[in-house]
């Protein structure tokens, strides 16, 4: 089975543009896609992975971590779909889809 | 003298689905059917621990080509080879419906497929059956179908099938077209059959020039985008005929060529015996000199 991590960051409204909902990425080996969405959410800023490696989770706690420091950003759903991609190639794909969305 | 290479020319072969959308069509007009975020995503792969994506690999809507209406649906090659799964396949049967239904200057398939995904067993073959009539359906309602190979996957097993019941094939010299691929034909008869690592037999046998040389493609483009487009473009609006009588010519055109060329062991004996004299020379052409050498000792589909 794969694995479901869910992130939620309580981050601070910065009032940047933002687009419609924008996708980057491949789901291949070592890559992932990254849907980003504007959404409602109260100020927070979601973040779903499904993931076909196990046993990740700290990882991607602390790549994430880094990523919401990095990106105080408001009011965004993020969903991963991942095949197995190092966490250099997560936080590429994760500021990519952050400059598609938002005027940054 | 210059030490700075020349930038080279973009490559449809290197492009994602999203990216030959984006350069095929006129620019800012597609508008995607069932995207991303209606998270239409395969029931069956995460069975197999197996991450799923959002568009299932491929990629559907509606667009303007050269200010004219058109439907475009294109293979995400790098997600599972591109392989044809259950929402995959339904989204291609539903876009290839809807156009029967509202009548666009052409169905534009980017294909860039292994065939069916076998993880998804009868629901992937269902779905090449299913895309198949659909686009028959599509074609008998007078809207051209269109399929473009050019991509690394190439196009094969079920997708070969639907490709060749389009009205139009139109390749690169990169692009192969074939039904069983050549680890497959290699693993079935053995490597004295067909050697799967032999790159330029490969291409000899399945590549765009052959498919070209036969009449299976009937437009043959560098690897360049916007020869593609251009390809694609003279072609809106132009159907061909599908009746029992260009279905029995076909069959006949077939059966004839497998009398005529069945023996062969390499695309090359078959262009020779086409009555090109030295045809270990026409992979190396260039595609303007290639479409000179071969213009007029073609086939061309019946």
């Amino acid at each position: 089975m794969t694995t479901l991590l869910e992130f939620e960051f309580d981050n601070v409204k910065r009032g940047n543009t933002r687009r419609a909902a924008q996708i980057v990425g491949v789901v291949g080996s070592g890559q992932l896609e990254v849907l980003i969405e504007p959404a409602e959410l109260d100020g927070k800023c979601e973040i779903v992975v499904e993931t076909s490696a196990q046993g990740f989770d700290e990882i991607w706690r602390s790549v994430l971590d880094d990523f919401a420091a990095q990106y105080p950003v408001a009011d965004l759903r993020i969903s991963i779909n991942d095949g197995g991609a190092t966490p250099a190639v997560v936080n590429l794909r994760l500021q990519q889809a952050i400059a598609e969305v938002l005027d940054v | 003298m210059s030490d700075v290479l020349p930038i080279p020319q973009e490559s449809y072969l290197e492009l994602s689905a999203r990216q030959r959308i984006a350069r095929i069509c006129d620019k800012g007009t597609f508008t995607e059917i069932c995207g991303p975020e209606a998270r239409r995503k395969s029931p069956h792969l995460a069975t197999f621990g197996m991450p799923s994506a959002f568009d299932d690999g491929l990629i559907v809507g509606e667009a303007r080509l050269d200010g004219r209406n058109i439907m475009v649906a294109a293979q995400e090659g790098a997600f599972m080879g591109g392989a044809v799964g259950e929402v995959h396949g339904a989204k291609l049967t539903g876009l290839l419906l809807r156009a029967a239904d509202r009548a666009p200057d052409a169905v534009v398939i980017l294909a860039d497929s292994g065939g069916v995904r076998l993880h998804e067993a009868n629901a992937g073959l269902v779905a090449v059956g299913e895309i198949q009539r659909a686009i028959f359906t599509a074609r008998d309602a007078g809207v051209p179908v269109i399929a473009v190979i050019g991509s690394a996957n190439g196009c094969y097993g079920g997708m070969s099938i639907a490709a060749r019941s389009c009205d139009w094939v139109v390749m690169s010299g990169e692009g192969r077209l074939s039904v069983s691929g050549p680890e497959v034909i290699e693993s079935a008869q053995g490597a004295g059959e067909f050697d799967a690592r032999d790159r330029a037999l490969v291409w000899r046998t399945m590549g765009g020039r052959h498919r070209y040389l036969m009449g299976d493609a009937d437009r043959l483009v560098a690897d360049d985008p916007g020869a593609f487009r251009s390809e694609i473009v003279s072609l809106l609006g132009q159907s061909r005929a599908i009746t029992l009588e260009t279905l029995r010519a076909r069959n006949t055109e077939l059966k004839q060529r497998i009398d005529t060329f069945g023996a062969a062991r390499d695309g090359t004996e078959i262009w020779q015996a086409m009555g090109h004299s030295d045809p270990w020379r026409l992979p190396e052409l260039e595609p303007d000199p290639f479409q000179a050498a071969v213009d007029g000792k073609r086939r061309k589909r019946a």
